[in-house]
């Protein structure tokens, strides 16, 4: 008996021990600052993604350093680091990660919040968000996986355009920085040779804010609060004066509208399709002697995003889709092979592993989470930080990660909504699934064409990790067919087909300009 | 083991405080095992839910129908000394949903131990007053799945309560009123990311710890228990499930249950006894509007008994 209260006072001692303390330090609050291995000084020559040129919308000449705007400009930073607060210090911390990787993980949050179905009418029906009227419930946007990667996809390329603007105009004025200038303004970020005009910080915020609005029109205010500690952050820093600011906000918002024109006419605002389409998505593949797809949410809800197959992509035409990557057809319904397929689900429904269901949940990117492509946007900042890239180069690689994510989307919802297949669980009700069930039809697996084309990009960005990436890409596959929600035929043509999405990133990567 | 000490039963109260019934098994009771007796024993139960309250607001949810969950679960006392006990508890944990794709979950779930210490017994007016200090400690057992909610089988934290707890009587005629802390730990998921009103990016959880009040009055002699509970489990922080989503390990979860519980032995004195119980939630906070019940069967080993017969034969 005295063991046993030995024991378990040891136990307890432990536990309390243990208890004291249940603050989490997150993996995003522990990145340094951004301090890059190179300046891409030259970046402003990089091939933008819509802009005809980096001068396209021309940025003013700056005041010179010796002028009294300009001192009074230095005067203000001066002025802010006398009495620099802690929350101050922690903002100059946080921002100083790096504008694309901040900003990218605000919208990922953004994603997360948005991503959760609208609750039903009580006739049984489902509203739809409005961006017209973005506050009334169901809030908008719903960003399910397809709206999640266009918006990835829009605001990393809008940055990165930006960014090449901002960094041609930079070597062009060559505007020393703050800290060079005047030994009074201390260095709080990492010290670099690149010109402070226009910050590129604020071209950043400059561009994100008006896609956002755009985007997540509901979350304005939050949004804006962060734009204000962003470039707030660059003055208290002693980074940029606040003309350098005020020329890359500037900048950022007018190279946007490129982007929300694109955004309002790339055929996404029409992806929710009709009533009448749906019904006839269902008894056009009926008619072929196909199962149709039928949804299995209670009341049955319609179909995610069935003309998003349609939108605009970045990387390749609607042709080449066609011809070049879209999947071949999936087995029939009918055939022996896909009895089997169903067979192996049931198989994987039926055993529980506990390794199993940690990749199933490791990748499940759900209901209320940033989606697949978020994870991937998530896995790639991870690494990133680690490269030190440039602020300009982490646009750059957000920017093929994302439009490859994006077209990923478009090639496998075009395949899904071509044959209209049955979930496993549909084909055969004795099939439980291990993970939340998405409301679309089957073939191909989304987060494989994700993952083959995220892997396939990242994998020309970090060679040394290729493989790695690979076999992430692999396992999220899978995890489809262990969570019961995918047979093998849509895992294994989603993962082909994202990856031929990928190489066309690459080979738009090698042309760029940024990787010689 | 004449006296009301040695009543040969731990009558157990379910809190039933999440979406499936939790089995932080508390020993919540005032009855004290005498020192060298051991009674264990092993109990059934079955809770379900069809309406759950998301946030504060309640509904139904076609894609779940009724969920319900299944217990088995193995207990003990054995008296130390006629003042110090010490508890287990462990159960076996079956959930299931009747509609929608998701697959049902099962699994030894966590180990409860408790050590309970009688510091006060007199005699007040006309009954008898004691007061009661319980410390417990509780873990998982397996790996199991914790966040798929409202199907896995537990929340997979490490918990620590201590509980303070007065009892008087009145010939067969009792009232017992406690109060619990318990402190959580934080829980790792399979995920590396998670949303609750925020975006994190950890795969640790953090949990708010809870306290649980309870009130049981009723008849109790060395034969026959008939109690009415009342137990209110409230969360210390957490957060609503938005509209239309899923529940998350770290929700706010409160619950008020009323229930009444019996137990009979067969015999005066005898080895076995047998219990059962019923409760509902009356009020709640993302956790299902539960209904519970619970059936059981307990033997009394009295290790004294045992020197005894081994000291005749020699």
């Amino acid at each position: 008996m005295k063991k046993l209260f030995f024991i378990l006072s040891i136990l307890l001692a432990i536990f309390l021990l243990q208890a004291c303390n249940k603050s989490i330090v997150e993996r995003n609050m522990e990145f340094a600052a951004l301090n890059p291995l190179k300046t891409d000084v030259n970046a402003g020559e990089w091939k933008p993604v819509l802009l005809t040129g980096p001068t396209e919308f021309p940025v003013p000449v700056p005041a010179a350093t010796n002028t009294p705007a300009y001192v009074s400009e230095i005067n203000e930073i001066k002025g802010w680091q006398r009495n620099l607060n802690q929350t101050q210090k922690n903002t100059i911390a946080y921002w100083s990660a790096g504008a694309i990787l901040r900003w990218n993980e605000i919208l990922r949050e953004l994603v997360a919040k948005h991503n959760i179905p609208p609750y039903q009418n009580p006739d049984g029906t489902y509203p739809f968000p409005s961006a017209a009227n973005p506050f009334a419930y169901p809030i908008f946007p719903f960003s399910n996986p397809p709206y999640a990667a266009r918006a990835y996809a829009y605001v990393a390329a809008a940055q990165y355009d930006a960014l090449i603007a901002s960094f041609y105009y930079k070597k062009l004025y060559n505007r020393k920085a703050p800290y060079k200038i005047d030994n009074g303004v201390q260095p709080l970020v990492p010290q670099n040779d690149l010109g402070s005009y226009p910050s590129e910080d604020a071209a950043v915020v400059g561009v994100t804010v008006e896609l956002l609005k755009l985007l997540f029109p509901a979350d304005l205010d939050y949004i804006q609060q962060k734009a204000d500690e962003h470039k707030l952050y660059r003055i208290l820093a002693g980074a940029n004066v606040r003309s350098d600011v005020e020329a890359g906000e500037a900048l950022g918002r007018t190279v946007a509208q490129k982007f929300t024109a694109r955004a309002r006419t790339d055929r996404a605002g029409a992806a929710i399709g009709t009533a009448t389409l749906w019904a006839q998505m269902e008894s056009q593949t009926a008619a072929t002697g196909e199962m149709p797809w039928i949804s299995q949410d209670l009341p049955k809800r319609p179909p995610m995003l069935p003309l998003f197959g349609k939108v605009k992509t970045f990387l390749f035409d609607s042709l080449t889709m066609v011809t070049d990557i879209s999947a071949h057809a999936p087995p029939s319904t009918n055939s022996l092979q896909f009895k089997k397929e169903a067979d192996e689900v049931l198989y994987y429904s039926k055993n529980y592993d506990r390794n199993r269901i940690e990749i199933v949940h490791f990748w499940a990117d759900g209901v209320n989470t940033y989606t697949p492509p978020g994870h991937w946007n998530a896995i790639a900042s991870e690494d990133f930080v680690k490269q030190r890239f440039s602020e300009v180069r982490w646009a750059r690689n957000m920017a093929l990660l994302n439009m490859s994510l994006m077209d990923a989307a478009t090639v496998c919802w075009s395949t899904k909504y071509k044959y209209f297949n049955p979930r496993p669980t549909q084909f055969n009700p004795d099939i439980k699934t291990w993970t939340g069930l998405p409301n679309f039809p089957s073939y191909t697996s989304g987060h494989s064409t994700f993952s083959g084309a995220a892997s396939t990009i990242l994998g020309y960005i970090i060679p040394a990790k290729a493989t790695a990436y690979n076999d992430m890409a692999k396992e999220a596959s899978l995890s489809r067919l262990y969570g019961a929600i995918h047979y093998r035929s849509d895992c294994d043509s989603g993962l082909v087909c994202g990856k031929k999405v990928g190489s066309y990133a690459i080979a738009r990567a090698v042309t760029d300009g940024a990787d010689f | 083991m004449k006296n009301i000490k040695s009543i040969r039963i731990i009558i157990i109260f379910c809190s039933v405080f999440s979406f499936y019934s939790s089995f932080a098994q508390t020993d919540i009771d005032a009855i004290m095992m005498n020192k060298k007796q051991f009674c264990a024993g092993v109990m059934y139960g079955s809770g379900s839910w069809k309406n759950y309250w998301e946030g504060t607001n309640k509904r139904d949810n076609a894609n779940l129908g009724t969920v319900s969950t299944k217990e088995y679960m193995l207990q003990g006392n054995y008296g130390v000394t006629n003042k110090l006990n010490v508890l287990f508890s462990l159960p076996y944990i079956n959930t299931k949903a009747t509609a929608g794709t998701m697959h049902s979950m099962k699994g030894l779930q966590d180990l409860s131990l408790f050590i309970k210490y009688m510091s006060l017994k007199k005699k007040i007016g006309s009954g008898t007053f004691s007061a009661f200090t319980i410390g417990g400690l509780s873990f998982p057992t397996t790996n199991y799945v914790a966040d798929y909610l409202p199907l896995s089988i537990g929340m997979h934290s490490t918990n620590l309560s201590f509980r303070g707890m007065l009892d008087y009587q009145i010939s067969n005629w009792f009232a017992t009123i406690s109060d619990t802390y318990i402190q959580r730990s934080n829980i790792k998921i399979d995920r590396t990311s998670y949303y609750t009103n925020e975006l994190h990016y950890s795969d640790e959880v953090y949990m708010p710890n809870a306290t649980s009040f309870n009130i049981r009055t009723g008849f109790r002699n060395n034969r026959v228990i008939a109690e009415a509970v009342f137990n209110k489990w409230t969360t210390q922080g957490g957060f609503d499930i938005s509209k239309n989503n899923m529940p998350f390990l770290s929700n706010r979860m409160n619950s008020s249950i009323i229930g009444f519980n019996g137990k009979y032995n067969f015999k005066k004195d005898g080895e076995f006894s047998f219990t059962g119980g019923f409760n509902s939630a009356i009020a709640g906070r993302n956790v299902g509007q539960t209904t519970h019940y619970n059936i059981g069967a307990f033997y009394l080993l009295d290790f004294n008994k045992k020197k005894k017969i081994i000291a005749s034969k020699s």
